[in-house]
């Protein structure tokens, strides 16, 4: 097997401001061309992970041990420039909200095609060119009218349409989509999904997808890792931890999803001894460890 | 479990694109201000304001520093005793009260336009830069700030001119430096606030420098608060300069201000109410109309609210 895309071992961090742990020792691997869940209730650092890979951590959380190594390249023995030119060029963001994603006041054509002026070098013309069969790879309606759009004036799964077009606008070998269907209305979150999965697809791409939505894991997923508190819980292919879930919080987070095939049975909170059961573990692995 | 999926070429913009860009017609900025009431009759005012200042020697009826003691405390032109062609009556030197109110809103938006501008500049440059680099920058800048808004405005602003010296830059500085820190604070504010929207991030992510983001990403953003704080900073500037005057600490008396007018005014107030009420009358609907501009230019020329 080659090696793979994205590979984070024992990845830590603390939050200076809380001086809490909020990553403890993830391991994540992610290879070429794959969708990787990455899952657990907020506050669980996938978000944190998320961020890490792209350099974008807030100044208030610092990596404590560990390693991301990208293509090859441990981004830690990067120098800035050139950390900041391999994000730039071969990894890209799917942001969480549609309504903030894009800058209200510039329109979209200019949004569309900033990276691939800037990184890219491309003339606006060549720009515009991309940036109209992108939209149509999306599948706006109507990619001209769209391009000269201000970002309110399109629908919440527009905009976000729009925003997977600029992630894939400089073919990059991954993208990480943070939560980008949680804000949106359940129609909507399908269709997006379907097209992520379909954009992934045609161009080969890596996919982290921040979730906390088993349900969408499902769907999308080929490979999951699921977190609680900043430490894995359990990692496999999506259909293994949906099918036969190992460990018990994923079985009571199983539990707890909606069903919609059958809603007269409602949704079962984890129970008390889970959660008691993962504290424990958590306090296991900080032993003896400094904080 | 991707082939759970179905078929990514299902109908798709059927509901997404529901509401069409064709529907909803393209409005330029100027029919948004216009749909705005209050920046129609504002801005009509102050227009019209800055008018009457600019062209004040062709449209005073009379000179305003002309004495005439044979004509002093004329009431206004619907009072009887009046005299034809004193509209809004004479003061206790016997000049014509309606000729100095046009002279005096020469200086009161001179003040009003170079202060607000400058103290504009001044502030949202540093709030910009303190929301944006935060860290040391924004350290040094907040606390200048709260040290700064620690001290009386009115009382540092006559201090100020009184080191200074009296006289029209004297007053702009004085605006200047005491208001600067209503920029920075809000300015740095809503440029943390927009550095937390995701887009920022994603300009991040393409690697846009932090100094390009600022200018091509956050400043338009903050640009709608700006100006509407700018038209408040307006109305406020009319008024310290109308109290710096009050004081007589603004121009020499040889030149007509709505202050001067209203301490003149204020000590025959029972005799001739008129030399007081006109000036104070000015004063508050100009500061009014800067006020709704204000207000009516954050709703217009917000992005979000546009549509």
């Amino acid at each position: 097997m080659s090696a793979p895309l994205l590979d984070i071992s024992g990845l830590s961090a603390i939050s200076t401001r809380e001086n809490a742990r909020v990553l403890r020792d993830v391991d994540l691997v992610v290879a070429e061309g794959e969708v990787h869940g990455l899952v657990g209730e907020s506050g669980a650092g996938k978000s944190t992970i998320a961020k890490a890979v792209l350099d974008m951590l807030p100044r208030t959380i610092r990596v404590t041990g560990g390693r991301i190594v990208f293509r090859g390249r441990d981004l830690a023995s990067l120098d800035r420039a050139s950390l900041r030119a391999l994000v730039a060029r071969e990894i890209a963001l799917i942001p969480q909200d549609p309504m903030t994603g894009l800058n209200p006041t510039r329109r979209i054509e200019a949004q569309l095609t900033d990276g691939m002026r800037l990184v890219a070098g491309m003339s606006r013309g060549e720009a515009r060119e991309r940036a109209l069969a992108l939209l149509e790879e999306v599948r706006i309606a109507d990619p001209a009218r769209t391009l000269a759009a201000y970002p309110h004036e399109l629908s919440g799964g527009m905009r976000q349409r729009v925003l997977i077009a600029a992630a894939f606008a400089l073919e990059p070998k991954l993208v990480v989509a943070d939560e980008p269907t949680t804000a949106l209305d359940v129609t909507v979150q399908k269709q997006i999904l379907r097209l992520i999965r379909g954009m992934q697809e045609r161009h080969g791409t890596g996919v982290i997808f921040v979730t906390h939505d088993l349900g969408v894991v499902a769907k999308i997923c080929d490979r999951v890792t699921l977190l609680y508190q900043g430490k894995v819980v359990e990692a496999g292919t999506a259909r293994e931890m949906i099918e036969t879930p190992r460990h018990a919080y994923t079985r009571a987070l199983l539990a707890a999803s909606p069903r919609y095939d059958r809603p007269e049975h409602g949704c079962d909170p984890v129970p008390g001894s889970v959660v008691a059961g993962l504290e424990a573990e958590i306090a296991r692995h900080d032993e003896g460890r400094a904080p | 479990m991707a082939d759970a999926l179905p078929r990514e070429s299902a109908p798709l913009d059927a509901a997404t694109a529901a509401p069409s860009l064709a529907q909803r017609a393209r409005r330029p900025l100027w029919r948004d201000l216009l749909a705005e009431k209050r920046v129609v009759i504002a801005g009509s005012y102050l227009a019209l304001l800055a008018l009457v200042a600019i062209f004040a020697p062709w449209i005073a009826p009379r000179d305003p520093l002309e004495q005439d003691l044979m004509l002093s405390l004329l009431p206004p032109a619907w009072a009887a005793g009046a005299e034809p062609g004193y509209w809004l009556g004479t003061d206790d030197l016997g000049r014509d009260v309606l000729s100095r109110l046009i002279y005096g809103a020469r200086v009161a938006l001179t003040v009003a336009l170079v202060a607000a501008t400058l103290a504009a500049i001044l502030g949202s440059v540093l709030g910009l830069l303190a929301g944006w680099y935060r860290g040391l920058v924004d350290g040094a800048v907040s606390r200048l700030v709260d040290i700064w808004m620690a001290f009386p405005p009115v009382l540092l602003s006559i201090l100020l001119v009184a080191i200074i010296g009296a006289g029209l830059p004297a007053v702009i500085i004085a605006i200047v430096i005491i208001d600067w820190t209503r920029f920075c604070r809000v300015v740095r504010a809503e440029t943390m606030q927009q550095a937390a929207q995701d887009y920022v991030i994603a300009a991040r992510t393409i690697g846009f420098s932090r100094r390009a983001i600022l200018i091509r990403e956050i400043l338009p953003n903050v640009a709608p608060v700006l100006v509407a704080l700018v038209s408040l900073e307006m109305g406020i500037a009319v008024i310290v300069e109308a109290i710096l005057s009050f004081v007589g600490l603004s121009v020499s008396s040889d030149m007509p201000t709505w202050g001067g007018m209203i301490a003149q005014g204020r000590q025959i107030i029972h005799h001739a109410w008129w030399v007081l009420a006109a000036p104070l009358a000015m004063l508050f609907v100009t500061v009014l109309a800067f006020n709704q501009l204000g207000d009516g230019l954050r709703r217009a020329l917000d992005p979000v609210a546009r549509r």
